[in-house]
């Protein structure tokens, strides 16, 4: 479609939402990211059956660390899309990015040790 | 299994604030099951504190090691070679296992990172629950299978008593009566006559109220 969305998204591939694990998540903050975001299926049309409800779920609980952590369960989010929704994709790239940019770079930044 | 709580990161920071190089052991039996202190929640543990102490400008260095169990001296004695490079032990075992790794390396601070609770089963993924309070003179013959002493909040051993209602404890609404378990139970298995027989007044020094316990098998000694 080459559609445009900012280039501060770096995307990592997964087969499945459902792979993601609340330690990648939390490694992925100790890097230096300033947020995160899944984007999954649509739900009930998980190509896995439950994947993106398992990643659901981890992001609901990952967000509870964060907050506790100091960082904010804010930067983290999780979308849901088919991937047939290019337009879709390019607009939470954007939406992401914005809400991000609001809330500043992240405070761990250049501070951690990384892993 | 063991049941276990992760306790705060809160918590854990205040403990962990005099230290720099921290020892974090987990364990790969119990406390693993119940998602409390396994190789996963030691990762997760030594990433919240990692970024809380890199949130406020401080670094902080975290060994993770996961041990098959910390209530065996082999398996402790595998940290012996680094054991020293760091100033401080946290353990999220059950407190069984934290106290033997404070036994063994008595120079050094062992932390508790959980709160031990209680013996329980796993009731679907997620739910674990309380099912024995190893009160050393087991009577689960005389009730069908179930617990009158972990499982009724009163601990009675010839219940119910008034509060119970519609199978339910007068203590929490979603707490199942134990002793409506128990002749329900008693029920399928055609043995209701043994309601009938009265529980003796049970004999508590066999329980931790005799003082802590201790087993021997002499034909296992060396």
């Amino acid at each position: 479609m080459r559609l445009n969305y900012p280039t501060n998204v770096k995307i990592v591939k997964v087969p499945c939402t459902g792979r993601v694990d609340i330690l990648l998540i939390l490694h992925a903050f100790e890097s230096g990211v300033d947020g995160v975001y899944l984007a999954g299926c649509l739900e009930g049309e998980c190509h896995f059956l439950r994947g993106n409800l398992r990643a659901k779920k981890r992001v609901q609980y990952a967000k509870k660390l964060l907050d506790e952590v100091g960082l904010g369960g804010a930067r983290l989010d999780m979308y849901n899309m088919s991937s047939a929704q290019g337009q879709r994709f390019a607009e939470v790239a954007r939406e992401m990015t914005e809400k991000i940019r609001a809330l500043g770079p992240s405070p761990v930044k250049n501070r951690g040790q990384g892993v | 299994m063991i049941v276990a709580n992760r306790k705060s990161l809160e918590e854990i920071l205040n403990m962990l604030k005099p230290y720099k190089k921290v020892l974090l052991l987990g364990c790969n039996e119990c406390v693993t099951v119940c998602a409390a202190g396994g190789e996963r929640e030691v990762g997760v543990l030594a990433s919240e504190i990692r970024l809380s102490r890199a949130k406020e400008g401080q670094e902080i260095e975290i060994k993770e090691q996961t041990l098959e169990r910390q209530c065996d001296h082999e398996y402790i004695d595998q940290v012996r070679p680094f054991v020293e490079d760091y100033e401080v032990i946290l353990s999220i075992a059950c407190g069984a296992g934290i106290q033997y790794v404070a036994e063994k390396y008595r120079t050094k601070v062992v932390l508790p990172g959980v709160n031990t609770t209680f013996l329980g089963v796993t009731l679907e993924q997620g739910v674990w629950s309380e099912r024995c309070q190893g009160c050393g003179e087991c009577v689960l013959h005389m009730t069908g299978g179930v617990c009158p002493v972990a499982r009724c909040a009163k601990s009675l051993l010839n219940g119910p008593c008034g509060g119970s209602s519609n199978g339910k404890c007068e203590v929490d609404k979603d707490l199942d009566c134990g002793w409506q378990l128990i002749i329900d139970r008693l029920k399928e298995l055609n043995q209701l006559d043994r309601y009938e027989e009265i529980i003796p007044v049970k004999d508590w020094t066999t329980s931790r109220d005799g003082g802590p316990r201790k087993r021997m098998r002499e034909d296992l000694r060396l």
